[in-house]
């Protein structure tokens, strides 16, 4: 088998995109990509528009090469991709939403974000007066004795909002299926024309929970294109946000989901790790999510001696307590009995999907951005990718219990190698260019796509949360079970709402 | 399980004391609440959440209110799980368009007397999602809003003292 990137002529790539290589190709070898992502031999990274292109990255699995392929659409329709590969559906239709290109074949023809509120439809793709809005149709489920409960957008707790329909035989859940875009905040129009610092704190806001995975995907997408560095300092920095990220997120995750399964013992003790995390994470970078801390050419604040032995003394006390908790989890067995062989999902559809974080390291995927493609300071430490096989709400609790103690190991690490020197280097501003980046956040890849502009302003910017990848699956891993553990196989996923609205 | 329960026994309790009410707080609200508010509720209010586009930063905040660090519970203010049953509603998020009617409605099934707090810097003027096509941009005038705490997010802290002001005006007036 030929390599993907072997394929394509040397003169049909885009020169100044980096790490990756972009090119602009016809339909025929957009097509065999899109064969190949339907036969498995590729994973989609991400889909999306621009007004008259439409771009796609596709890992190739053979030898870990990112590769981005652009179609131009003069007629504004190209061959859709999702016709062939079911996961790119719904980046499809958000296409077709946001720019107005029309994918040729694909099954679903129903909008995604635009739920014609917008003063115009197709906004990133010239505009046009919104027209009469049709009732959104959900996918029909028929049989004797079946019936739908609706729930959302607004959920009865703090969460945020999206909506549910379930059809039900019984207690069973035959089928489930998400309408989402309720918080759409249209963060990629707001991109055009950002400035580096506003653009910056876009996307650290694209979804709160993983602010520095998105600072962090920014910044590195910007670096990329301006063809700059940060300082090795700075890249020890963002590597211990990150961890720290990574860490205060799991542990408030594993409570959440002991909760759901009305076990509140532990979410209040994990829920106090958790706060002794974030109150760390705000004495030593002075915000307790560290949002604007990542920003590109750097990081915006140092770490001083006191702020790295606040951290290790959060370490040393954080292994003892988090492992009596664990012990707690996995010998209660009224609450196993709940999480063990509940909302399984099949290693198939974690794979067709490239889900990434917990929901695809449960289900045998065994991907994390910070090894394929990787990115440093993580090519140089070792460290741990747990990956389990049964796919069921356990084997996600656990997927993040392991990689706690990763973290909390790469935290020492990284503390006890922290080179000294500048945190911050100044982007050079002039002439074009282009970059991507692929950052593992607590939940997966986080992807980024940016185009500068000659003034130093972001022409184009594209975020792909992992979100968009592990909805879906939550569909499929939900059928068969009862609507009472629905919960449980929600919270276990930790879908972004926020991040996949865009 | 058994011996961190006993061990709880005998540690003192993780909460901490309670932050001074918000002064800016306090006279956003002062006058706002009257006798018959005062007499009906007490010093005790049910709140409901509704996000209308947050980055869910400002709800794993309203999350940690909920720990046993700040335990915001023993002050009399819980979280409920339908607009019928609350007397506050806090709004997060720079209120998409697509979440516009949604909050409307959330409003209108809540019973009076209500008070609406826009919580973070989205709430209150849309923040840095203010000025496309996709955000009304703030949570007023869509609904009226009686107090703001701002923030990105606003931390539990902040929150707390903002939301005690709140019952500090509801008990003092009248």
């Amino acid at each position: 088998m030929t390599a993907l990137v072997d394929r394509i002529p040397l003169s049909q790539k885009v020169s100044g995109h980096r790490p990756w290589w972009r090119a602009l190709v016809g339909e025929v070898l957009w097509h065999d990509v899109v064969v190949g992502l339907a036969e498995g031999r590729l994973t989609l990274v991400s889909l999306w528009g621009e007004p008259r292109t439409v771009h796609m990255a596709v890992l190739d699995d053979a030898n870990s090469d990112i590769g981005i392929l652009s179609l131009d659409c003069p007629e504004r329709r190209y061959p859709s991709v999702g016709r062939l590969h079911p996961p790119a559906i719904r980046l499809e239709r958000a296409i077709r939403d946001l720019f107005g290109l029309e994918p040729v074949g694909l099954p679903d023809q129903r909008p995604w974000l635009d739920h014609g509120r917008w003063p115009e439809r197709h906004p990133l793709g010239g505009g046009g007066p919104q027209s009469h809005v049709e009732p959104y149709r959900f996918l029909p489920a028929e049989g004797e004795g079946l019936h739908q409960i609706p729930v959302g957008p607004i959920h009865a707790g703090i969460i945020e909002p999206g909506h549910f329909r379930f059809s039900v035989n019984g207690e069973v859940l035959v089928r489930l299926e998400e309408r989402l875009g309720f918080v759409h905040k249209g963060i990629e129009g707001l991109m055009a024309e950002a400035d580096l610092e506003t653009a910056a704190r876009l996307a650290g806001r694209a979804s709160g929970d993983s602010t520095v995975a998105y600072a962090l995907a920014f910044a590195r997408a910007v670096e990329a294109a301006a063809g700059i560095e940060a300082p090795r300092r700075a890249v020890c920095l963002r590597a211990l946000m990150a961890e720290l990220e990574r860490v205060a997120n799991h542990l408030g995750d594993i409570g959440a989901i002991c909760n759901d399964a009305a076990f509140a013992f532990l979410l209040a003790h994990f829920s106090v790790l958790r706060e002794s995390v974030l109150r760390a994470s705000n004495a030593c970078f002075g915000h307790r999510m560290m949002m604007d801390r990542v920003v590109p050419g750097g990081v915006s604040v140092d770490l001083d001696g006191p702020g790295e032995a606040r951290l290790a003394a959060l370490v040393d006390a954080m292994r003892p307590q988090f492992a009596r908790l664990v012990d707690i989890y996995d010998s209660t067995a009224s609450l196993k009995e709940r999480t063990v062989s509940t909302g399984i999902l099949k290693p198939e559809l974690a794979r067709q999907f490239g889900a990434g974080g917990y929901v695809g390291r449960a289900s045998g995927r065994p991907n994390d951005a910070r090894v394929v493609p990787g990115y440093p300071p993580y090519d140089g430490i070792r460290f741990e990718v747990p990956v389990l096989h049964s796919g069921d709400v356990n084997a996600r609790i656990w997927v993040r219990i392991r990689e706690v103690g990763e973290s909390l190991a790469l935290i020492e690490k990284l503390l006890a190698a922290l080179p000294q020197g500048p945190v911050r280097v100044p982007i050079a501003i002039g002439g074009r260019g282009e970059g991507g980046a692929l950052v593992e956040s607590f939940r997966g890849d986080v992807f980024v796509w940016v185009r500068l502009g000659a003034d130093g302003r972001v022409v184009r910017c594209h975020l792909r949360d992992p979100s968009w990848f592990q909805w879906p699956l939550l569909e499929a891993a939900v059928e068969g079970n009862i609507v009472a553990d629905f919960p449980l196989c929600n919270k276990s996923f930790n879908c972004s709402y926020s991040g996949h609205d865009g | 399980m058994r011996k961190l329960m006993i061990d709880s026994l005998f540690q003192a309790p993780l909460t901490e004391p309670a932050p001074a009410p918000d002064p800016a707080a306090m006279a956003e609200l002062a006058g706002l609440v009257d006798r018959a508010a005062r007499q009906r509720l007490g010093r005790s209010l049910a709140i409901r959440h509704v996000d209308v586009g947050s980055c869910n930063g400002c709800e794993l905040e309203l999350h940690a209110l909920g720990n046993p660090l700040y335990d915001l519970e023993r002050f009399g203010l819980r979280f409920v799980a339908s607009p019928r049953h609350a007397d506050v509603l806090v709004v997060t998020g720079p209120l998409t368009r697509n979440m516009a009617e949604a909050l409307e409605r959330t409003w209108r099934a809540t019973p009076d007397p209500k008070w609406v707090v826009a919580i973070g810097d989205c709430a209150a003027d849309g923040g840095v999602f203010a000025g496309g096509y996709a955000c009304v941009g703030g949570v007023s005038p869509t609904v009226p809003v009686d107090l703001h705490i701002r923030g990105c997010p606003p931390d539990p802290t902040r929150l707390l003292a903002g939301l005690l002001a709140l019952i500090e005006a509801s008990a003092q007036k009248g």
